[in-house]
């Protein structure tokens, strides 16, 4: 068969997933903390790690990470990429970038968004805050902070983020 | 810990808004739908597949051959849907069957609408209806009644 012979067609194949989100206990007892504009991680109360956003135990010990522990909303670019492609549905505009947040205090990092910098500027360890959505738009959502913008505050080296077991 | 009444619920929906590329043999079977037409793919061995295959199961050979099947067919299997769910295309009760089309030797999961559940059983004669309006997709077979 050739080339010409092959219709070059495609089909539609949407597929749309519509479900109930159940946050759990430490999800909930989080975003309840994100509503009021507080990050509260959790800690391990046998390693003392600090895991934000917390998921209610810690993978290292096993146990459940019961001790509340009130972050600021500042920490650094653990890790950050630039997206160029569009992704279908997403009202953001490339390019723009990615980037694992390590918040002060915290011993993981979440994905947010970096903002109010040129890209080229973006690096490992640079120091950012989160910028909020005016207080009336809060809801039980990570979406509460707007993106993440740099502050004025001399760059961390990464290397001295990694965990030590106390 | 909380009580389960306390947890945050939210609804929740995911979405992909895929394309498909049809490749040679589906593309025939998708362009003949839109011309109200059902086609299948024949073996060496005589068997014809419809929806078309493009391998065969048994001797894993390609298949091109295409040739017209239906639009009537039997009944092989079906599951009665008493309360159509949001998601639906049909939203009157209805049948998901596995229908075997006139000169086919595999079956076509579809739907079998505008009739009753006591209607149906395996081997009731139905045949394809079609959508106002075709798109080259398998729902332009709107559903399968039964046969007049």
């Amino acid at each position: 068969m050739s080339a010409e012979d092959i219709p070059k067609d495609y089909s539609e194949s949407p597929i749309n997933l519509e479900y109930f989100y159940t946050a759990g206990s430490a999800t909930t007892r989080f975003l309840n903390q994100v509503k009021e504009g507080n990050i509260v991680g959790q800690g391990c109360p046998k390693c003392k790690a600090v895991y934000v956003p917390p998921r209610g135990s810690c993978p290292r010990c096993g146990v459940a990470t019961d001790i509340e522990v009130p972050l600021t909303d500042k920490g650094c670019i653990e890790s950050f990429t630039v997206v160029h492609i569009p992704i279908p549905g997403n009202p953001i505009v490339p390019p723009y970038v990615c980037a694992m947040i390590r918040l002060d205090g915290a011993n993981i990092s979440f994905l947010h968004l970096i903002q109010d910098v040129d890209i080229e500027n973006i690096r490992i360890g640079m120091r950012i805050q989160a910028v909020w959505k005016p207080k009336e738009e809060w809801t039980h959502s990570l979406e509460n902070i707007k993106w993440f913008a740099p502050i004025d505050e001399p760059d961390v080296d990464v290397a001295t983020l990694r965990f030590h077991e106390s | 810990m909380s009580d389960s009444k306390d947890l945050l619920r939210a609804p929740f929906e995911l979405a992909y808004n895929y394309k498909r590329s049809n490749g040679p043999v589906m593309s025939k079977f998708f362009d003949a739908l839109g011309k109200q037409t059902i086609l299948g793919t024949k073996s060496s061995t005589g068997k014809v597949f419809s929806p078309a295959a493009e391998f065969d199961p048994d001797t894993y050979e390609s298949l091109n051959d295409m040739v017209e099947v239906g639009p009537g067919g039997s009944v092989e299997s079906f599951s009665w849907i008493e309360a159509p769910q949001k998601h639906h295309l049909i939203k009157e009760p209805f049948a998901f069957a596995l229908i075997k089309l006139d000169g086919a030797d595999s079956s076509m999961l579809h739907m079998i609408a505008d009739c009753n559940e006591a209607d149906l059983s395996i081997g009731t004669r139905v045949t394809a209806a079609w959508s106002e309006t075709t798109t080259k997709r398998i729902t332009d077979i709107k559903f399968f009644t039964l046969e007049k």
